[in-house]
């Protein structure tokens, strides 16, 4: 192979820069947290639906919520458990989750994502 | 080995490519849950055509300050010194910059003084909405032209069309300033982010919940505001236009408006 | 063919580092906008549109420039313009990138640009005026690059680009009459709800964007062995001087329906560009600039001996294209926010990071220019 040291070197260098993101984010935040839960929440056992659910594609279901409630004036949610809710992160999220910086801000810093709902939806005074 | 170096290069290539389209592929998939279902509240008014009225004869300073007052705590609307970045959702303005045109040197000196409400016209044929990109803005089926701030990329587009100066902009991040100093927002509604337009909505987030726009609430015991469904003929709006009559500012662009001002 | 931009004399990369410069003052201002707000500018919720939009829609018109060659060179075998054609698609994807940028700096929220492809919306024109703007710089990246390729290996264009060069003349129209129909069509403006609008857009394009085609055409002249011929730059000249008096004549009409009819709002507007209202005047010094150096300049380009002397041509030329900056630039777009809609007068003008932003615009589309026009002439030399 030609100039051997030259291509080796560049793929290394190729592999260490687009993997770069992941490798930060190793070692600057370590294993994924827990989100934790507040007593509210803790008590009420489940969310609107279940928690791989919520886990999983809370933000595909905040967006549809989004869209009901602004686009559609549609402000009730039929939840698959049988229950009504009322459409609102402000209101009816947060209300449970009044724990943002333990619940909503852990993951998201983890993971680096700054979802910007909290421009405008105002975040629940947490006791400290 | 040139031949084989390629062969191997585009295999990689390829193979690369697969793997990326098959993750792509798997961040669009959605998993629907059983019985979910989105409604609307039972108490939530409904309507075909809302409209204010709005009884000149009825607002002075105290009424109106009320009224926008109301608005401005419902929607925790910041205010501004500066008025060139101003968020107004309802104001106040006297007769000759409210129906330009229409003054005249002998009018009377009471019409001349008085304080007349402003807010969305809520046109049945909006200018705004025709010009929206992104149908940020559009018209309900109950008449309401509303507002999607989630959506809208700040263009401007309907600030320039509306004809009645009721679309403000988002210039600078109002989060710091809530409706007044030392007073908490009103934590049931969202503040707002910079760089969207927003305007009256007819306080859609009430409708739903069966009670009228807050300013009308606010200036319920003065009668000054009305507010119906122009569709019901049965309606305390239909009447009241029935016998009394009614201007609306600008009616002659064609985007007939649904405030009606009562003299 | 790009490696031809790669070489060049200490001149041209000096050229490249002042844009680039700029392009980062700029770059640093729209950072600074990012994280502020459109606050940092002087627009107003009554003055809701200012300095990045007027420049848009001026640009538009300089993209006219590549019609004006392609169509007489593709319809009517003008031969002249066969050399420089290039020159004119070029100046139109920088016009038209300069364009782009400028509706993207004016969005209170760029990273939500997208929502307008996410969203469609054919009832509104500034969705169309997305596909047409987009549509014009594919058109002419395509016409352009194919057609110099072909040129450097000294063999006729392929066959397929020719529906694309026909389609390119209709779509020149396009781009100038959807950016009109921005403005024409909104009740309440009345300074801008006037049927000529479109007409008027393309007068002034077909003027301006000639005018700097003929001053890029001596700078080449004067920077290579490459010459774009005098009776090329000759023939640009006529077009410009038509295309000038036919845009006074159209202000001349909007003139007359105003002040004849006596209609408050259709006259309101030109007075206070011509003496202000109620005590505001900002653009008032802008509006006589206008007036006075385009009849200069129309005078200049109807006396035979200095429209055909380089010097007082390139003299002429500059005057049209700044008078016309100036008609479309800052007082066509500003100025249809005086009066507001309740007959009072807020006043606008840049801020300095505003000013950083827009200069920031300029630059890379000069940027973009001198790389393609260095191609472009590299090309020609190669070939001559």
């Amino acid at each position: 192979m030609y100039d051997k040291g030259k291509v080796i070197t560049g793929i290394v260098v190729f592999v260490i820069f687009f993997t770069s993101p992941f490798l930060i984010g190793l070692v600057r935040h370590g294993p994924a947290p827990e989100p934790e839960l507040s007593p509210k929440a803790k008590q009420a056992k489940q969310c609107v639906e279940s928690k791989a659910y919520m886990t999983e594609y809370h933000m595909q279901l905040l967006d549809q919520w989004r869209n009901a409630a602004v686009r559609q004036a549609e402000r009730v949610y039929l939840s698959s458990t049988g229950k009504h809710y009322t459409v609102s992160l402000q209101n009816t999220c947060l209300e449970c989750h009044s724990n943002k910086s333990k619940f909503c801000d852990k993951c998201h810093n983890y993971m680096d994502v700054t979802p910007y709902c909290w421009e405008c939806h105002i975040e629940p005074k947490e006791t400290k | 080995m040139e031949s084989s170096r390629r062969r191997f290069l585009k295999l990689v290539g390829i193979s690369m490519a697969g793997l990326g389209a098959l993750s792509a592929f798997d961040l669009f998939e959605r998993v629907e849950l059983g019985a979910q279902e989105l409604t609307t509240d039972s108490k939530a008014l409904t309507g075909k055509r809302w409209a204010i009225a709005v009884d000149v004869a009825k607002l002075d300073e105290e009424t109106v300050k009320k009224a926008i007052d109301a608005c401005n705590r419902e929607h925790n609307i910041p205010q501004y010194d500066n008025s060139e970045e101003e968020i107004k959702w309802i104001w106040h303005d006297s007769f000759e910059h409210v129906f330009p045109g229409q003054e005249y040197d002998y009018l009377p000196e009471e019409i001349h003084e008085k304080p007349f409400l402003l807010l969305c016209n809520h046109c049945s044929n909006p200018p705004c909405v025709r010009v929206c990109p992104t149908r940020a803005t559009w018209q309900r089926p109950d008449g309401v032209v509303m507002m999607d701030q989630h959506r809208c990329i700040g263009c401007r587009y309907c600030m320039a069309a509306c004809p009645f100066g009721a679309r403000s902009f988002n210039w600078r991040d109002a989060k710091a300033t809530y409706w007044k100093e030392n007073e908490p927002p009103n934590p049931k509604y969202p503040l707002r982010g910079k760089g969207v337009v927003e305007k009256c909505t007819f306080c859609d987030e009430r409708l739903a919940e069966g009670l009228p726009p807050a300013c009308v609430e606010a200036v319920a015991d003065t009668k000054a505001l009305i507010f119906g469904d122009l569709d019901d003929p049965d309606s305390e709006i239909r009447e009241v236009l029935r016998t009394r009559f009614a201007i609306r500012r600008k009616a002659e662009l064609g985007t007939s408006p649904n405030i009606y001002y009562l003299v | 063919m790009f490696e031809t931009a790669l070489k060049g004399s200490k001149k041209y990369w000096g050229l490249l580092f002042l844009l680039f410069g700029l392009h980062g003052l700029g770059a640093s201002c729209f950072l600074y906008q990012l994280s502020k707000g459109l606050t940092i500018t002087g627009m107003s919720r009554d003055v809701s549109w200012g300095l990045y939009i007027a420049q848009f829609t001026f640009l538009v018109g300089v993209a006219a420039s590549a019609v004006m060659v392609v169509l007489p060179y593709y319809l009517h075998n003008v031969k002249e313009f066969g050399k420089i054609t290039i020159l004119g698609e070029f100046l139109a994807i920088a016009s038209v990138s300069m364009c782009l940028m400028f509706i993207l700096v004016d969005l209170g929220k760029p990273m939500r640009a997208l929502n307008v492809i996410l969203h469609p919306t054919p009832n509104s024109i500034l969705f169309w005026d997305m596909i047409v703007l987009n549509g014009y710089l594919f058109l002419n990246l395509l016409i352009g690059w194919t057609v110099l390729a072909a040129e450097r290996k000294q063999v006729k264009p392929p066959a397929w680009i020719k529906p694309f060069i026909y389609l390119s003349i209709p779509w020149a129209v396009s781009i100038h009459t959807v950016t009109a129909f921005l403005y024409a069509g909104l009740p309440g403006r009345h300074f801008w709800l006037t049927a000529i609008m479109a007409a008027r857009f393309l007068g002034s394009a077909f003027a301006a964007g000639p005018a700097l085609l003929i001053l890029l055409c001596m700078i080449v002249r004067k920077v290579s062995k490459f010459d774009p011929g005098e009776v090329a730059i000759q023939k640009l000249t006529n077009i410009v001087l038509y295309a000038t008096i036919i845009s006074i004549f159209f202000v001349i009409l909007e003139l007359f329906t105003a002040f004849y009819s006596q209609i408050p709002g259709h006259t309101s507007t030109f007075v206070y560009l011509f003496t202000g209202l109620h005590g505001h005047s900002n653009l008032v010094a802008w509006w006589w600039a206008f007036v006075v150096l385009i009849l200069i300049a129309t005078l200049m380009l109807l006396t035979p001996s200095l429209r055909q002397n380089d010097t007082t041509l390139a003299i002429a030329c500059a005057m049209v294209f700044l008078s016309l900056w100036i008609e479309k630039g800052i007082t066509l777009v500003i100025a249809g926010f005086i009066p507001d809609p309740f007959e009072k007068i807020t006043e606008y003008a840049p801020t300095p990071p505003e000013i950083g932003i827009t200069l920031g615009v300029w630059a890379t589309g000069f940027l973009i220019l001198t790389v393609l026009y260095k191609i472009a002439i590299t090309v020609k030399e190669e070939t001559a």
